[in-house]
């Protein structure tokens, strides 16, 4: 008790040292303002374009001289969108795939990952070797041998290869990862509770340790619907059909009769998929980086 | 799990054939107990395991089975060629090219990314008002999809696009980006840097968060620069973070692929062709499977020379706790 409160103290002391130690002159400051301000220009700046450029023109694109607020906002473009391609359904195919990956890796990786740190049973250690493996192993590899078994299956321009793969295949191993890192800091004394109770190895997972994981969870369905949210060469190499396709793959599609890209309505398709995004992770950003900084912190 | 059955029912010199009723000796309540863990522990991880052998392990072992054949996709033949995949691969007039690209991508992206993420991290990690805000700006590409991000900044690099005319206005004229040999390979290591070191930048900043406050204070009181503190004390202590890292970026490097087909799609010449690039042309544009799975292996096995050497080299650079 005395020590806590010993330590708590001590962390109170170390806060107001910081400040003074730590804090810097004015002119430093200053100079440290400045930096960050020049280096977030290339940050903030192809965003910005991207919704600028949407409402200008498309002469303006290609213009000396970008307008960085334009002067008569043009809409047209955002109705092209969807007249080119079917492009709310691609939208849907996006957010449901992401949705089930999403909610897919976060049971497999949290039972192996909960198994794997509590639960002794024969070869567990071997067996966790095992599975990182599956971290060193690039999608690339692979592409080829699981092409052919989607193709053999009679998968090919379906969503299977793009929801099954990902969540029991090698995507889905930084998550048991992480889940383990977390379940291994757990305390036994919780779990013995449980069990007096007469809980069962799925009632002591399932009410005890799960909800206490929340942090962890977080962090893994953060990072598993970015990369979905993200996924393109898969989708390139199992999508034929446009209704089929996802975001990444369709944001590729607004080409002329040659080939080029007809940019002012690419730009304009790109604002819809990354502006609701980005606007969830302005409003959540705090929790979303402390999120994702955890599952690097126990690594 | 038959035998230690029958050796828990032999000790217990009853129940033979059946299993014992509950509660019957404390030896025996322990042994299924266990038996039960066991069970529960194969069952929770059965999912994962089986996924793992039907789309890693198997994969693995099907792309070296593949790259030892001549494959022919339109005649359906499938036949054994042993090493000749691996003879053309070393005859390929384009490897060396592809080689060279995907070194300097990785170097140039390796470098790019963990010396910025680590600069931005130490400059948030200060106490000064309003470092969320530019964390959120550093962060906010790692949001943006990677085919997004390329598109955008493929119309700001084109040769009359928004980075050149930025800057003329401090008087440089600037190349066509995506068209010029070395310029494209620029091109694409910053735009994919600036669009993914939110990420490093995050993990650096919880290091450097966790490094204990009393170690400065000592520092400030021997009169230590903040430079010769940064590298005496500070990096020390953040260097399991910078392995973690820069394993991560270093395999991530190799994988880059939406950019380079966005962008460049592998020019010019070949230029910006990297391996996993390459590798999806001969596969799935040129359909040649199995020198695409000869490219396959030859992607594995540099990956995992790459981990392994960063793994080893952890011992000379990387201060444990």
């Amino acid at each position: 008790m005395s020590s806590k409160s010993e330590s708590g103290k001590s962390n109170q002391d170390r806060a107001n040292h910081r400040s003074r130690a730590l804090s810097l002159p004015r002119w430093a400051k200053i100079a440290l303002y400045a930096l960050m301000t020049v280096l977030a220009i290339p940050f903030l700046f192809p965003t910005w374009w991207m919704v600028t450029a949407s409402l200008s023109p498309a002469n303006d694109i290609y213009s000396q001289s970008p307008k960085l607020f334009p002067t008569h906002p043009l809409w047209s473009d955002y109705k092209q969108v969807f007249e080119l391609q079917p492009f709310a359904h691609q939208y849907v195919n996006s957010l449901y795939i992401a949705v089930l990956v999403t909610a897919g890796t976060m049971a497999v990786s949290a039972l192996s990952g909960y198994a794997f740190a509590r639960i002794r049973f024969p070869g567990a250690d071997a067996l966790f070797f095992v599975v990182l493996t599956g971290m060193l192993v690039p999608a690339e590899v692979t592409i080829v041998p699981l092409f052919r078994m989607v193709q053999s299956l009679g998968l090919i321009n379906t969503h299977w290869p793009l929801i099954i793969i990902p969540i029991f295949g090698a995507p889905s191993v930084l998550g048991t990862f992480v889940m383990r890192q977390f379940f291994l800091a757990l305390p036994a004394e919780l779990e013995e509770a449980g069990r007096l109770d007469g809980l069962g190895r799925f009632g002591l997972f399932r009410s005890i340790a799960l909800p206490l994981a929340r942090p962890a969870l977080a962090a893994v369905a953060i990072f598993t619907f970015l990369r979905t949210w993200d996924s393109y060469l898969e989708p390139l190499v199992y999508l034929s059909a446009k209704d089929k396709f996802t975001l990444p793959l369709a944001l590729t599609q607004y080409t002329d009769a040659y080939g080029g890209n007809i940019w002012n309505i690419q730009l304009a398709a790109t604002t819809l998929t990354v502006l609701p995004v980005l606007a969830v992770f302005i409003i959540a950003q705090r929790q979303f980086v402390a999120g994702l900084a955890q599952t690097g912190l126990k690594g | 799990m038959s035998v230690s059955t029958a050796s828990a029912a032999d000790t217990q010199g009853g129940g033979r054939g059946h299993r014992p009723p509950p509660g019957r000796g404390r030896r025996d309540h322990r042994m299924t107990a266990r038996r039960r863990d066991a069970v529960a522990g194969y069952l929770f991880v059965a999912p994962q395991l089986l996924g793992w052998a039907a789309f890693v392990g198997w994969p693995v072992v099907a792309v070296v089975w593949y790259s030892l054949h001549s494959w022919n996709l339109l005649a359906g033949t499938f036949d054994w060629a042993g090493l000749a995949n691996y003879r053309q691969l070393a005859h390929d007039p384009a490897l060396g090219a592809v080689l060279r690209a995907t070194l300097f991508f990785s170097v140039g992206l390796v470098v790019l990314n963990l010396a910025l993420a680590l600069l931005l991290a130490v400059l948030l990690n200060q106490r000064l008002r309003g470092t969320a805000v530019f964390r959120t700006i550093f962060f906010s590409p790692v949001v943006v999809s990677l085919v997004a991000w390329a598109i955008v900044s493929g119309t700001l690099l084109q040769g009359t696009g928004g980075i050149n005319a930025l800057l003329s206005k401090v008087g440089i004229t600037g190349p066509n980006w995506l068209h010029e040999p070395g310029a494209a390979l620029i091109a694409v290591i910053v735009t994919q840097t600036i669009k993914n070191v939110g990420l490093n930048m995050v993990l650096f900043l919880a290091a450097l968060q966790g490094v204990p406050e009393e170690l400065y204070e000592a520092a400030a009181l021997d009169g230590a620069s903040r430079w010769r503190t940064f590298w005496r004390i500070t990096f020390p202590l953040i260097t399991p973070t910078v392995l973690l890292t820069s394993i991560i970026t270093v395999v991530g490097s190799l994988q880059v692929f939406a950019p380079i087909q966005v962008l460049t799609a592998g020019g010019p010449g070949n230029s910006t062709n990297v391996l996993v690039y390459d590798l999806y042309k001969q596969g799935f544009v040129a359909h040649d499977l199995s020198y695409a799975s000869t490219l396959g292996v030859l992607l594995f096995v540099i990956v995992l020379a790459l981990t392994a050497i960063q793994w080893q080299m952890r011992k000379k650079w990387v201060v444990n706790e």
